[in-house]
This record gives C-alpha cells, sequence and structure tokens, in this order.
C-alpha cells in the first residue's frame, strides 16, 4: 500500500494578519507559516493506517519556509518518503493551480490512496482535494473520520452536518479529503525529530505548471468593517419585542 | 525460547531503566533505597498513584518495569521535591526516578492531550501559552518609566531580567511583572529584558518529561544572553530560577541567577525606607516548591514581607521544606483536566484551605503559577472568597505608595 499525503502550509493565525498594499493578498513578509491542522491529521491517519497494515507513506509539500520542519516531524512520527515541491511559493495559492501542480507528482508516486486535509482556512477557491482528484481522475470522498482498508477498496466513514455519518465503500486508488484522524494527531519528542533530522531524506522535485484557469480572482481583501448600523432599542421588555416584532414584519422576515 | 549462540542478552525494561537512572547525577542512589515508604507518604498525590516512588523503586527491582510504565498514574507526579526532601537515604526521586519516568512515557508518545498542546506550542513558539512570540514584551507597553530592552543599541546592563511565559503573557500575572518594574525604578536598578529573543526557561517541560524541548529551549535562552553583556540574571519565576541555577551549567551555560525576592531581600537596606504605605493585613507566605525545597530559600520572601509596614506575617501548617505544592509543578499547570478526573481534588483548594486556618486575609506567593491557581482555588473553597493572593513584589509595590 504506497500512501501519499500531499500537505500545504498556511499562514499561523498566532501571528498578526495584514493584506498586502495591493489589496488581493496577505502580506506575506510578515506572514509565518504552519501545517494545514487538517493536513496533520491527514498524515496521523496515514501513520495509523501504516501501522495497523504496512505499507509506505510518503509526504508531499510546496518548498516554503518551515516545510523542512514540517517533513522531519512526518518522518519521526514513521513517514517514509519526504518530498518537497520548488516552485510553489506563492502561499497564496490557488487550489485548482496548486492541485495542478501538484498531480503530476503525485501521479509519479504512483499512490493506491491519497490522503489530504479536507479543507484549509487558505481555501478561498474551494477545497484542493476534488481537484486533485479530477486531475488524477480518481474517485473523492471528503470529511472523512476513519478509514479501513481491503484489497482494492478502501471502507471510510464519512461525516455530515447535524451528526448524520455514513459508510462507504471506494475504490482504489482515491483521494481521500481527512477531516479528523482516527485519533489526534501524536506528540513527537524533540529529540525524535532531531534523529530523524539526522536520518532522513528530503528529495527535491520540480513542481508541475501553474495553471490558474478556473479559480476564482479576488477583487478585494480586507479586514472586517466595523458598520454602524446595529440600533438600541431601549424601553420595557414587552415593548422592546413588540418593536423587534414590527421590524422583522417591516422588513418582511415575518 | 533458546537464544542462538553468541547473540547479546536482551536488556529488560527494568535493566534498560537503571541504566538511564545511572546516568542522572546521583541516580546510582536508587540502590540505596530502603523501603521506608516515606516518599509515597509524603506525596501530595501518593494516594491515587498505582506505584508512588516507593513502589516503583519494588518493581524495579523486581525485574516487573513494564507494569509501572503501563500505568498512567506517572503523570500525576507534580515534581514538587517532596519525596526527595524527605528521603532518608538522599535519593534524587524527583529529577532521576520520577522525571526519567514520565521521559519513557513521552518518548512512546503516551503524553496526555492537554500537556502535548503545551509542549507543541512551547516548540513552536518559544512559550507554553502558544502566544506570538513577537508579543513577548507587550506587558511593559505604556509603562513609565518604560521598561528597557536589550538591543544592538543598548546591549549592556547590570541585571538581566527573565520576565519567563506566565509573567510575560498571562493577563493575571503581568501584574506581577508591572510590580517588579515599579520596584527596580524606584530602587534605581540597572536592568533590561531580552524581549522577543527570551523563550521559555523550559524547566516545566524537562520535569514533564521532555528533556529534548529543554535543551532545544535553553540553546535558545544560550544565545539571546550571548548577545549581550550582564552580571546577573534576576527572575521572578523559581522554575526558571533551578533552571539557570541547576540544568543551564550543564549545557556550559552559567550565569550568577537570583530569585526576585532573593535580590530584593539582598537590597533591603534600600528598599525599606522607600516602603511608607501600610498594608494592613495578615499574610501567609506559601514556598514554592522550587525556590524552597529545590534550592533552599525560604527567609528572604519572609525578610520583604516582614519589612513592609501593617503585615502580619502568620505560618499555614505546612511551611518551609513541608510546604505544600500549588499543583502546578512537573506539567501540572498543563494537566489539571488529567488531575480532576483522576483525583477529583486540587491541591491548591488544599492550600487555600490552609491560608484560611491560618487567618490569613493575603496568601503570598513568589512562583507566576500560583496566583493563577490559588486565585482559582479561592473561588471554590467555602469561606476562602475573600482571601487574597499576591506576590510578594505586589504586595511590596503596593507599599512603595505613589
Amino acid at each position: 500500500m504506497n500512501i501519499v499525503v500531499p500537505v500545504r502550509l498556511v499562514p499561523d493565525l498566532v501571528e498578526e494578519i495584514n493584506v498586502d498594499p495591493g489589496g488581493t493578498a496577505l502580506d506575506a513578509s510578515w506572514l509565518r507559516l504552519i501545517i494545514n491542522e487538517f493536513d496533520d491529521h491527514a498524515i496521523e491517519q496515514a501513520i495509523l493506517l501504516k501501522e495497523r497494515g504496512g505499507g509506505q507513506v510518503c509526504i508531499l509539500a510546496p518548498s516554503v519556509e518551515g516545510v523542512d520542519d514540517v517533513l522531519f516531524t512526518a518522518a519521526a512520527k514513521g513517514a517514509d518518503r519526504l518530498v518537497k515541491l520548488e516552485g510553489l511559493t506563492d502561499v497564496g495559492l490557488s487550489s485548482h493551480a496548486l492541485a495542478r501542480a501538484l498531480a503530476p507528482a503525485i501521479q509519479a508516486l504512483q499512490p493506491d490512496l491519497i490522503l489530504t486535509g479536507v479543507q484549509a482556512h487558505t481555501d478561498l477557491d474551494g477545497p484542493v482535494g476534488p481537484l486533485i482528484a479530477e486531475s488524477l481522475g480518481f474517485p473523492y470522498v471528503g470529511y472523512v473520520a476513519s478509514v479501513t482498508l481491503q484489497a482494492g477498496s478502501a471502507s471510510v466513514r464519512k461525516e455530515y452536518p447535524g451528526g448524520l455519518v455514513a459508510g462507504m465503500e471506494v475504490r482504489l486508488p482515491a483521494v481521500l479529503g481527512i477531516q479528523a484522524a482516527e485519533k489526534p494527531p501524536r506528540y513527537v519528542a524533540v529529540s525524535k525529530v532531531r534523529q530523524a533530522m539526522q536520518t532522513a531524506r528530503i528529495e527535491t522535485q520540480a513542481a508541475g505548471e501553474i495553471d490558474a484557469s478556473g479559480a476564482l480572482a479576488i477583487q478585494r481583501m480586507f479586514q472586517p468593517e466595523a458598520a454602524g448600523r446595529a440600533t438600541m432599542i431601549d424601553g420595557e421588555p414587552a415593548e422592546v419585542a413588540d418593536r423587534i416584532l414590527e421590524i422583522l414584519r417591516e422588513s418582511g422576515i415575518v | 525460547m533458546a537464544l542462538s549462540a553468541g547473540s547479546p542478552p536482551v536488556a529488560s525494561t527494568s535493566e534498560a531503566f537503571f541504566g538511564k537512572l545511572y546516568e542522572s547525577k546521583d541516580g546510582e542512589r536508587i540502590r540505596r533505597c530502603l523501603q521506608c515508604g516515606d516518599c509515597s507518604g509524603v506525596c501530595p498525590y501518593g494516594y491515587l498513584m498505582e506505584f508512588p516512588p516507593s513502589r516503583m523503586i519494588t518493581r524495579l527491582r523486581a525485574d516487573e518495569f513494564d507494569e509501572v510504565l503501563a500505568s498512567d498514574a506517572i503523570w500525576l507526579c507534580l515534581s514538587c521535591y517532596a519525596c526527595t526532601q524527605v528521603c532518608p537515604k538522599q535519593i534524587p526521586l524527583t529529577t532521576s526516578l520520577m522525571t526519567r519516568a514520565k521521559e519513557e512515557l513521552l518518548l512512546a508518545g503516551r503524553v496526555p492531550a492537554e500537556l502535548q498542546a503545551a509542549l507543541e506550542n512551547s516548540q513552536r513558539y518559544g512559550n507554553v501559552l502558544g502566544q506570538s512570540p513577537r508579543k513577548r514584551s507587550e506587558w511593559a507597553k505604556g509603562l513609565t518609566p518604560p521598561v528597557p530592552v536589550l538591543s544592538k543599541e543598548h546591549p549592556s546592563t547590570e541585571v538581566l531580567w527573565f520576565v519567563g511565559d506566565y509573567p510575560s503573557y498571562h493577563a493575571r500575572v503581568q501584574g506581577v511583572s508591572r510590580a517588579l518594574a515599579k520596584i527596580f525604578h524606584a530602587l534605581g536598578v540597572d536592568y533590561a529584558i531580552l524581549g522577543a529573543d527570551e523563550v521559555s526557561d523550559g524547566d516545566s517541560q524537562r520535569l514533564a518529561g521532555e528533556r529534548g524541548l529543554f535543551e532545544m529551549l535553553a540553546s535558545k535562552n544560550s544565545q539571546a544572553f550571548g548577545k549581550y553583556k550582564f552580571f546577573a540574571i534576576v527572575t521572578s519565576d523559581p522554575h526558571a530560577y533551578n533552571a539557570f541555577k541547576n540544568e543551564y551549567p550543564g549545557l556550559g551555560i552559567s550565569y550568577p541567577v537570583w530569585h526576585h525576592t532573593e535580590f530584593l531581600a539582598d537590597h533591603l537596606d534600600a528598599l525599606r525606607p522607600l516602603l511608607t504605605r501600610e498594608v494592613k493585613a495578615r499574610v501567609a507566605f506559601h514556598d514554592p516548591c522550587y525556590l524552597g525545597r529545590a534550592n533552599g530559600i525560604y527567609e528572604p520572601p519572609r525578610e520583604l514581607l516582614g519589612a513592609i509596614p501593617g503585615i502580619e506575617l502568620v505560618e499555614m501548617a505546612h511551611n518551609r521544606t513541608m510546604s505544600l505544592c500549588c499543583g502546578g509543578g512537573g506539567g501540572g499547570m498543563w494537566l489539571d483536566g488529567f488531575h480532576w478526573e483522576k483525583a477529583h481534588t486540587r491541591t491548591s483548594e488544599w492550600r487555600v484551605q490552609e491560608a484560611r486556618t491560618a487567618g490569613a486575609d493575603i496568601l503570598a506567593v513568589a512562583c507566576p503559577y500560583e496566583p493563577v491557581r490559588f486565585e482559582d482555588a479561592a473561588k471554590v473553597v467555602p469561606g476562602a472568597e475573600g482571601l487574597l493572593v499576591r506576590d510578594v513584589a505586589e504586595l511590596l509595590a503596593e507599599a512603595l505608595g505613589e
């Protein structure tokens, strides 16, 4: 079983985020990147599958600042192969462009299963998983929270809003969008990451062509703006309730 | 199964663990254990542990240490030094046995989730609270006179104030930092802080079993120290104090260090005439584990409190070497849920109860873990609602008046 986990790094929201003077992207000079939380779960799910049934786990990531730490940490957890893709330095890259750039590298790894985070907070253009699946012609199931492998197929648990859960079977190779691994991502001691830095090797590959066609174009990016539209209603609770009802009627809501 | 001729014997878990104990300072003293059980009796959570210290040693000697490592009760250990303090054979139980056992669990990835978050935050942000490293000195914003920060333009100072994680970021403990800045100013101390160059001292992470993380943080602090000239480090955090005094030298990082109560008591002649405002209160002092038991400093905070006009010092049942841990040591600061699940009580509540029994109006502390823990406990201990928790520095700053 050859499991490939494409991951990406996203702006760390612990640090302040600013819009660049152009007004359509984040100011990259102050950004500090962190692994997309859902991708971290995808790595954990891949390692859990490897521990249960064997196989090889390959992590694939754009070559941006901080990527080596992400890859060595994955190696310390049990990933076998680490690949970073040159030429994908723009963190604001659209999901369409990212998926097309990742697809040839993923294909070259001849995967049986591709696990990736179901979403990222930089997904202004929709999640990347289905777009990768489309590029490769593989089936896709998203919002997956559990995976069991058998010959030629995977049984997955897909979560729906409202607490609904579906059991599904998908033929392999397939792309799964991981909502949550079966267990929270494990802690890996600093000494183990250091060991991985000594022993693991990061391969570098060129990313595919960057083609953003079909992606949404960002017209304007801005901080939420405070608007003065709220009206405070004074008075006794009954009067206030009457006034609220009146407003709702006036605006045609009730 | 017969071993093939010539294959090396495989060390059992117990044998391998013995080997690790011998690597730690005075670790071989484990062999002196009399099995008196004092360590287990004095341990605040000993009654809840499947394997309190003496029983851990029993299993180790019986070559059954696997059973000890299969239990997660070791995470109840607060690294409070109570066991080390009472051991008649001077076995360093806290630093060797308990810490090494936590290291084993941590390397096996068996870490309670809440502790994991604190360790990951320390790795990534250099502080356990997961705050932006760039905002480390924001607590000092707007203070007059401003708190000096070391930089290329200001590369030397007499006293390097190592602020620490909670005094830098925690809204309650930032008040202690502001109080200390006020006292330094009043005394005319030539001091400065590292600002964004400072990271967590790492001592509590080390005692929670994350040795590698401790070394990583120590090396970052060492780089920051190396950029500037100063004569001594002063810190309000006994855990940082312990790290700089007893652990960093082993990594080749050696500077004179003072706890703020030690430093201020040393300046008491200059400080005393400035303490003009009366603080009318009965005050009980809580000896922090890493100031008291771990480093033998008991009197300086009491001398400072005694110098404040109006304060009447009272002692709690557990004081000095017998002090009772606030619950924050050894990773306890990040294991509240785990401890509650196991114990359904908190040592901080027992302590607050003691302060109340001693008739104290104020529980004075000298460690950044404590204002938070004791104030939280006072909210739920009947009769302790009115108890105030104040760092010694806060009481001194109050007595300075304007």
